[in-house]
């Protein structure tokens, strides 16, 4: 008896349904980008923003999260080939690069704080940990995804599931992407000139 | 693949029609109508009856202006309402004669299912409301450029300075050219004309004299202005319009417009007062509390109003004095 | 040994319920229903069947009908609220009445909050699950799953919200919570944290439907149906739902910049340190003005089908209809400045909002217009909801030119945050949204439930209802003209204001009975639903669009064969085909894919109450629980491949069969 199979139009629902997420997350950061605008006149700090920033510091985690890009990108392409140990290799330099992203922020979190330039200090640095912090949250979010991805991987290979997750994944990735380098220009560079 | 078939509600379309005109009962279902319809217009009519009734013996306070800006705030009103019940009217009339007239039961209407579009009547649709908003765009950009608050007006002279600030849960005025303070209370010289600076040690309150002005927020660390005048002698009544907490519904005074003669004489009774507004008198007001009473003061600190905004742009480890408080506009 | 760990900052004093004479009764209605519905399941042996048909299900239509007892549940708790403040400032002309200040800024700031986030919202999602799947030729939503996790996560929000009564206390800050009133400062109970996480939790669960029905519409509708030819409820659907899309976040950030506030001490929006509460102003109010039009484009679609059903006509210049829509919905971004133009921006930016909201007063026109000439040369028949639809017509007209008059900034200087303003907005909400909502509960009820809902008893409700919302608000606008502002619990005798506030408590005692009436309605016509006048096959109201074209109740794949559209109002243009002789062709039944149940939705919303309980009260081990049953619960699900099954064509014969006793199938 013929069946109706839906998955290949369901897949294509789904990701268009991811893809409306993705733009309601960047709304999100648009309101958290207003606020900073608004809010990040160095006046009412102990020091100004431009004080503490290290370009070179923050261009070292441009290029960990930029070499992530890549290296997902290379662990897509696999997946097409169905090469399920290639795959979880890609993902796991991902998610080390990832990783190191998210470290080096944390240690400018910390040295911050510990300088008294905490969020608590004044509003140009509430809005400056809230904008930056939330994009961490979503790289370190992702990478927990990547984490979950590599199990699937162990369990069920490179199956169509799989590897339409790993599509959204590499959707969001990319994403957060675009969205550092609107941080990195509007915070760092910005507010170093 | 998609699965295009025949149309598998023909079936019970078929049905449905077959049910449907077997099943009309108009009769009844138009009594009710009926019977719904004059319950409605009798609501109408009693409500429009008590309305009449208690308009006549009340005061309505924002058409009741005695300043000028507030007579200039009421004829906007009553000539955007004019303009707007141009067609607002005739849409209430039609909806009521098209219910009516069209109701399934008259037969003597036209029934023509096919009227489903009109060139002439969207052109009327879109057209006379393009106008009628396009008059009061113009009224409204004339009007917010001269009634903006912070605009000096064209009558009354040199406007005389009064800092009010918002505490919890009352108001001060502080007239710094007569180095004199009231909490819950004002005097003015009728005919002449007022600014008010605003700001608040609380939350956000907002300051509005109905029968003479409008109203402008009160918020902390910030300054906004208000241009007042009096046209008459009165007593007219003033509160915060912006909701601050339990105590809000007492903040509410009374301004006394009056001569200049009796205006020179309140200064000396206010002169006249012990109490003193130094920074610990104002730490003690600046505290909650609710229904406060009238108090006048003496004298008062120099720069009272403008340290009140300057506390909050200090930040907590390091004094940066020399700064201007954030004005909310230019 | 100190508790703390255990309970946080909840000790016995935070029982608001065992020592508040008001808070008591209330309270305790509330655990008397908690109580006994479970115990009449268990008697009855029936948790089975709430597990398996409604916790767990995915059916849209059965996720749509909890979406609407949550919101009647919520009206009633909403409406208390009403009466109680109606009641205070008829009695409270220079005295304080019986409601304490703080009590009184409770009750004002609930009322707001659950009547747009736990009545109107769940109302609104209600009708869409009910409706768009069926309208548009579809099986279900985009995303069942996702559907029913927006369900329990809204119902959590309305929990909280629930629970803050007894346990603890609300917000007391208005319903949109300005600070600096709202800070930690000026507000340092739980009030707030209540009003935040119960708002955050059900705000994601409403992201995710706008998410889930954009994708439904664009992706899912069936042969033939082009975008003009979809009905217009439908369009009005994909308006709002990309509405709630692009504001959602923005409330998110708001709330959660406010929690940063209060919780880790950050300067957002405080007084000093650099914060700026005028920035949370215009934030809440870019979300806030689309979200009133997220509420009322809906509505305007309800009326759209209904009066093209009940003047047996088509609507009146479909196409404008659609532009007006996307217009209205597209400006509604570059209005909000208008809900606070006394805060100082200037004549420029106050002229340009101001004009900006005046246009959008053009195509609402234009829409007024379209369904006044529907009805012309219509044939008429005043069912409930055409009724509803009479009074919404003219109310809105009031409404909306209230609020024309509002957006000229000068005028806008004397009746900002005055009684004048809560009439206007009242105005259009129960006379656009709620008349909306209604008319549409009772027209799309025959759909789901296979009977009609008693039409006399209908007829009293809705009378109650506009004769109430007349004699409770047309007062209000005489008080905003009086100079009386709003939020007030008591106010000195020499104003003049209490008959005004007599008549208003009057009104909002018909609305009650409007309310009571409306149960009535629901329960005489439940019992009494075999009865001929309750009786109705598929096509009760001789309808238009898809939905009328498949069984009442609809079977639980709504379609057994896609149907092929080739034009606006499709089922009316089959029928008038068949009615002149067009052969019905049998039809080939093909195995449906559905979607099947799961607990999933349901998990992870309690789970999200878990943290947002948890946070308010500083329990940090409910919160890590919280935190871990989401991710765990939302993880498990992404293993589970068993998600999906077939039915089959002779199942689906049998189904329809029953469905149409004499057709032959």
């Amino acid at each position: 008896m013929s069946q109706i199979d839906t998955h290949h139009d369901q897949d294509e629902i789904a990701h268009f349904g991811f893809w409306l997420y993705i733009m309601s997350d960047c709304l999100l950061f648009a309101a958290l980008f207003a606020t900073f605008v608004v809010l990040h006149d160095p006046a009412y700090a102990v020091h100004g923003i431009k004080e503490f920033i290290d370009l070179k510091f923050v261009f070292a985690e441009t290029m960990f999260l930029l070499a992530s890009s890549f290296t997902f990108g290379m662990a897509i392409l696999s997946s097409y080939h169905h090469h399920t140990k290639k795959v979880m290799f890609w993902m796991i330099v991902t998610m080390v690069l990832g990783g190191c992203f998210v470290a080096m922020e944390l240690y400018e979190f910390a040295h911050l704080i510990h300088e008294g330039n905490g969020p608590a200090v004044s509003g140009a640095m509430s809005s400056f940990f809230a904008l930056v912090g939330t994009h961490g949250l979503h790289v370190s979010c992702g990478l927990i995804w990547m984490l979950v991805m590599l199990v699937q991987l162990a369990v069920f290979g490179v199956n169509s599931d799989v590897q339409r997750r790993l599509g959204y994944l590499s959707v969001f990735w990319t994403f957060l992407d675009i969205v550092w380098i609107f941080v990195f220009s509007v915070v760092y560079l910005m507010g170093a000139l | 693949m998609k699965q295009v078939t025949t149309q598998s509600h023909s079936d019970l379309a078929q049905i449905a029609v077959l049910r449907y005109n077997t099943r009309e009962n108009i009769g009844s279902e138009q009594k009710e109508f009926a019977v719904n319809n004059r319950c409605r217009h009798l609501a109408y009519g009693v409500v429009g009856a008590a309305c009449s009734a208690f308009l006549t013996g009340c005061k309505l306070a924002i058409l009741n202006p005695k300043g000028q800006v507030a007579i200039e705030e009421k004829n906007l009103l009553i000539d955007a309402i004019l303009l707007m019940l141009l067609v607002v009217v005739p849409v209430i009339i039609m909806t009521f004669w098209f219910a009516w007239r069209y109701r399934s039961s008259n037969k003597k209407a036209v029934y023509q299912p096919s009227f489903r579009h009109s060139n002439t009547i969207e052109f009327f649709c879109w057209g006379i409301p393009i106008i009628i908003i396009a008059i009061l765009a113009k009224m409204t950009w004339t009007s917010s450029h001269r009634l903006d608050p912070y605009r000096q007006l064209e009558v009354g002279g040199k406007p005389m300075v009064i800092q009010a600030i918002s505490l919890n849960w009352k108001w001060l005025f502080i007239y710094p050219e007569q180095n004199i303070a009231t909490v819950n209370t004002l005097t003015i010289p009728a005919n002449r004309q007022i600014l008010f600076k605003i700001t608040s040690d609380a939350p956000m309150n907002a300051l509005e004299i109905p029968q003479l002005a409008g109203q402008v927020y009160a918020m902390g660390g910030m300054q906004t202005k208000l241009h007042v005048i009096a046209n008459h002698p009165g007593t007219y009544r003033g509160l915060s319009t912006s909701f601050s907490g339990d105590g809000f519904a007492g903040m509410h005074f009374k301004i006394h417009a009056v001569s200049e003669q009796q205006y020179q004489q309140w200064i000396k009774t206010v002169k006249g007062s012990k109490k003193v507004l130094s920074q610990s008198v104002y730490d003690e007001l600046a505290k909650d509390s609710e229904n406060e009473p009238v108090h006048y003061y003496s004298q008062v600190k120099p720069t009272l109003y403008h340290d009140t905004i300057m506390k909050f742009m200090l930040p907590k480890s390091k004094a940066d004095f020399g700064k201007r408080p954030l004005e909310t506009k230019r | 040994m100190s508790w703390h760990w255990l309970f946080g900052n909840l000790t016995i004093k935070e029982l608001a319920f065992l020592h508040n004479p008001i808070i008591a009764p209330a309270f305790g209605m509330m655990i008397l229903a908690a109580v006994t519905v479970p115990l009449v399941l268990t008697y009855k042996r029936k948790w089975t069947w709430l597990w398996t048909q409604w916790i767990t299900t995915v059916d849209h239509k059965k996720i749509g009908v909890m979406y609407l007892i949550l919101a009647f549940i919520m009206l009633v708790r909403g409406f208390s609220d009403a009466l109680l403040m109606r009641s205070q400032q008829a009695i409270a002309s220079g005295n304080m009445g019986y409601l304490p200040p703080h009590h009184y800024n409770e009750i004002f700031t609930a009322h707001g909050v659950i009547m747009i986030f736990f009545m109107a919202m769940p109302l609104m999602f209600g009708l869409w699950n009910l409706v768009v799947p069926i309208q548009i030729g579809a099986r279900d939503v985009a995303f069942p799953y996702l559907n029913s996790l927006s369900f329990w996560l809204t119902v959590i929000g309305a929990m909280l919200v629930n629970i803050s009564l007894g346990i603890g206390e609300f917000a007391a800050t208005g319903w949109l919570a300005y600070p600096p009133l709202s800070g930690i400062v000026y507000s340092p109970g739980v009030g707030v944290d209540y009003y935040i996480w119960a708002l955050q939790i059900s705000g994601i669960g409403t992201l995710l439907a706008g998410i889930n029905f954009i994708a439904t519409i664009v992706k899912m509708r069936c042969p033939g149906m082009t975008f003009f030819r979809l009905p217009i409820f439908v369009w009005t659907v994909l308006s709002a739902s990309i509405l709630i899309v692009m504001v959602f976040p923005v409330l998110t950030v708001t709330l959660g910049l406010l929690f940063l506030d209060r919780f880790f001490d950050m300067h957002f929006f405080t007084m000093g340190m650099g914060g700026n509460a005028m920035m949370y102003i215009n934030l809440i109010w870019i979300w806030g003005h689309p979200e009133v039009y997220i509420l009322i484009l809906p509505a305007f679609g309800v009326f759209s089908e209904v009066v093209a059903t009940f003047c047996k006509k088509r609507l009146f210049g479909y196409n404008m209809m659609v532009w007006a829509t996307l217009s209205i919905c597209f400006m509604s971004f570059i209005v909000w400045l208008h809900h606070f133009f006394t805060m100082g921006s200037g004549a420029n930016v106050n002229a340009f909002f101001g004009i900006a909201t005046m246009i959008i007063a053009i195509p609402t026109g234009v829409k007024v217009f379209n369904w006044l000439f529907t009805m012309y040369r219509g044939k008429i028949h005043f069912y409930t909801p055409m009724i509803y639809a009479v009074a919404f017509i003219s109310t809105f007209a009031v409404g909306g030119m209230t609020g024309v008059l509002m957006s000229v900034p000068a005028v806008d200087f004397q009746l900002h945050n005055s009684l004048f303003l809560v009439a206007h907005f009242h105005n259009v909400i129960v006379g656009g949204v709620i008349f909306g909502y209604f008319a549409g509960f009772i027209y799309w009820f025959p759909k789901i439930f296979g009977f009609k809902l008693n039409e006399r008893l209908g007829k009293i409700s809705c009378t109650c209802w506009v004769v109430g919302f007349y004699v409770a608000f047309m007062p209000l606008y005489i008080l905003g003209l009086m100079g009386m502002t709003r939020r007030m619990s008591h106010y000195p005798a020499d104003t003049g204001w209490q008959p005004f506030l007599i008549v208003a408590a009057i009104g909002s005692l018909l609305v009650a009975a409007g309310i009571f009436f409306q149960f009535v309605q629901i329960v005489y016509s439940v019992i009494n639903r075999h009865k001929p006048e309750h009786a109705c096959e598929s096509d009760p109201w001789d309808g238009r669009t898809l939905e009328w074209s498949i069984p009442s109740p609809a079977p639980f794949y709504n379609f057994a064969v896609t149907p092929t559209v080739s034009d606006i109002d499709e089922f009316w243009e089959a029928k008038q085909r068949i009615k002149a002789g067009e052969k019905i062709v049998k039809p080939v039944y093909r195995a449906i894919h559905m979607p099947k149940n799961t607990g999933i939705g349901f998990v992870i919303a309690l789970m999200s109450g878990a943290i947002g309980f948890g946070m308010i009260w500083e329990i940090y081990w409910l919160v890590i629980l919280g935190v871990v049953g989401v991710l765990a619960a939302w993880i498990l699900r992404s293993f589970d491949t068993d998600v999906d099954y077939y039915v089959q064509p002779a199942e689906i014969r049998k189904i329809e069969s029953q469905a149409l006793p004499e057709g032959k199938v």
